[in-house]
């Protein structure tokens, strides 16, 4: 009889903060944890008062109408804010025991442990598809070629973009299709081995074919990255997403979560009757 | 247990490569973070070597014309040395009328031209678009000879409309290029917004794209009248200078620069002390200037929304 292997929550990581030996969560537990979390620009709330919980190895999805707070949401889950100086973000985001907003949390190393790609695709335009790709490694110290040329490798297979662009890795990334170029994206944040990887609409700029071909993708990277999605499209969010945050904006114009449950779950039986509402086309 | 497989650690390259990158990166985090204060420092260092100069030159000119400034100041017209009192206002009646002359001379036809160069790529825009780069960069003193010719020599007398006439080609060049800038920067679906709802070229410049344009080109213009009140070489051939007021620009004509070109280089304290009150004057006039087109594109802009 062949003994059940243990589970995979044994993986030592150091804590880059403390020093302190972390455990790896394992599949379906959470990884980033968010509580209470309120963003306001220049005083006014932009998302008020969200709670939930990420599980490694799955795909959130958030969704909801124009101006219910998702890409302000997710842009604080890696600082993003931080560059913008009227923004504040109170309440706790927590990456496994990593407090983002914590005055020792280094934001650069959080950022390459939470990734992102955006609406647009946008590489770096004097940059060929490889450097692309190496770009966030090289920007984190790392300068081994042996190393950049795996993580390279292993980030455009991933990205199903290693088979047309392996001939030419000098090219500059403005030879790719729009949506090529938002794979080389994609690649580019894989490269760094995040642990979460955050997606702003990432298929909006596409057409419908480079969208399927992203949307398998997505499917496909789970298994290597947690992944948040943000997306206007709730047929993508059923399609691709283990768990579904439904935000919607308040009277005062700021966002609030209204469910949060799996995706199934929230598009077949939801329990608030304005999820319902949603998830059907009657609004938004 | 299958959902575990990928993560079961050790034989897992992506968690081991995860591993390496993040220890390289925390690795790194002193010298990267040492490297981004070096450089921030340097950044600091230059800003201060840049800065001192200005700082420097404004409060020289501030501590040195504000003893000048007093209600004669602003009120008589120049006195020769040794006959106490005077003051700039005939300095200040030309600058004020040559400056006028010149900007509603040159805001217009620079402002056209910037729009046919904002409108056009061919070869004259081309052509039209280098020859006013080139002449941003002629020295003023040219332009003042080529007043002097065209003007003084034609004329048989310098005059104030000489000045302004110089002083309107320094301006033309900038208002132009400032122009195209601001109306190019308008984005091009708004153009297209116009055109589809049957507007004619001209409809859509005149009622899209110049007034979303506005607050880029008035900036534009008050530096280029900036700029142009500033300049004391052109007028040094064209103007000649009065020790009188005058109103009338197709008489010689006093001007702020001119005074200070001249009455620094004196050997009398008192002029000199009025050569730095008019350096002060003419500041602030271009500091208010400049202060004002950033507040008016400021409303401008805040009025779009």
């Amino acid at each position: 009889m062949i003994e059940p292997t243990p589970p995979a929550s044994v993986e030592e990581r150091v804590n880059f903060n403390t020093g302190e030996v972390l455990m790896n969560p394992s599949v379906g537990e959470p990884i980033m944890r968010l509580d209470d979390v309120t963003v306001s620009f220049a005083g006014r709330n932009a998302v008020r008062g969200v709670t939930f919980d990420v599980h490694q190895g799955e795909i959130t999805a958030l969704i909801g109408p124009s101006g219910s707070g998702k890409t302000t949401l997710l842009r604080a889950l890696n600082r993003m804010h931080d560059t913008v100086r009227t923004a504040s973000v109170t309440g706790s985001v927590k990456l496994g025991a990593t407090d983002v907003y914590a005055g020792t949390t280094d934001a650069t190393l959080l950022r390459s442990r939470v990734g992102m790609v955006f609406q647009r695709p946008n590489p770096f335009p004097t940059m060929s598809i490889y450097e692309n790709t190496v770009a966030g490694l090289k920007f984190n110290g790392v300068r081994k070629k042996a190393l950049l040329d795996e993580a390279a490798e292993s980030a455009l297979i991933a990205a199903a973009l290693w088979d047309s662009a392996r001939d030419r890795l000098k090219a500059h990334a403005s030879t790719l299709s729009g949506g090529e170029q938002q794979r080389l994206c994609i690649a580019r944040a894989l490269a760094v081995e995040p642990e979460v990887l955050l997606m702003d609409e990432p298929t909006s700029a596409l057409d419908p074919i480079a969208t399927k071909r992203i949307e398998e993708l997505i499917g496909e990277l789970k298994h290597r990255v947690t992944i948040i999605i943000v997306t206007h499209n709730m047929q993508q969010a059923m399609r691709v997403s283990d768990r579904c945050a439904f935000l919607l904006m308040g009277e005062d114009k700021a966002g609030e979560l209204i469910e949060f449950g799996p995706t199934a779950k929230l598009f077949s039986e939801p329990t608030d009757p304005r999820t319902l509402d949603y998830v059907n086309g009657r609004f938004g | 247990m299958m959902t575990t497989l990928t993560f079961d650690a050790p034989a897992d390259p992506i968690l081991e490569r995860r591993r390496r990158i993040q220890s390289v990166a925390s690795a790194s985090l002193r010298r990267r973070k040492n490297y981004s204060r070096v450089a921030i420092g340097v950044c600091w260092v230059f800003l201060a070597v840049a800065i001192v100069p200005l700082i420097g030159v404004v409060a020289y000119v501030v501590i040195k014309g504000l003893p000048a400034w007093n209600a004669d100041f602003f009120t008589q017209v120049t006195e020769p040395e040794g006959i106490p009192g005077g003051g700039v206002w005939n300095a200040i009646v030309g600058t004020a009328v040559i400056g006028a002359i010149a900007t509603a001379v040159a805001v217009p036809v620079g402002l056209l031209c910037g729009l046919f160069l904002a409108e056009s790529d061919g070869r004259i825009a081309g052509a039209i678009r280098f020859t006013a780069d080139v002449m941003t960069g002629v020295p003023s003193i040219t332009i003042g000879i080529f007043g002097y010719i065209a003007i003084v020599k034609n004329t048989g007398h310098y005059s104030g409309l000489a000045g302004a006439f110089a002083i309107g080609i320094i301006m033309l060049p900038v208002i132009m290029r400032a122009g195209e800038t601001a109306i190019r920067g308008v984005p091009f679906h708004l153009n297209e917004a116009a055109l589809a709802l049957g507007a004619r070229r001209a409809t859509v410049a005149r009622r899209v794209v110049v007034p979303a344009a506005m607050p880029g080109i008035i900036t534009g213009v008050l530096l280029a009248v900036a700029r142009g009140l500033g300049e004391t070489a052109p007028l040094l051939l064209t103007i000649f200078g009065n020790q009188y007021l005058q109103w009338n620009p197709t008489k010689p004509m006093e001007a702020l620069p001119l005074v200070i070109y001249n009455y620094s280089s004196q050997p009398y304290a008192d002029l000199v002390q009025v050569a730095w009150g008019a350096a002060l004057l003419l500041m602030v006039v271009v500091l208010v200037l400049s202060i004002g087109s950033r507040v008016l594109a400021a409303v401008l802009q805040r009025e779009k929304r």
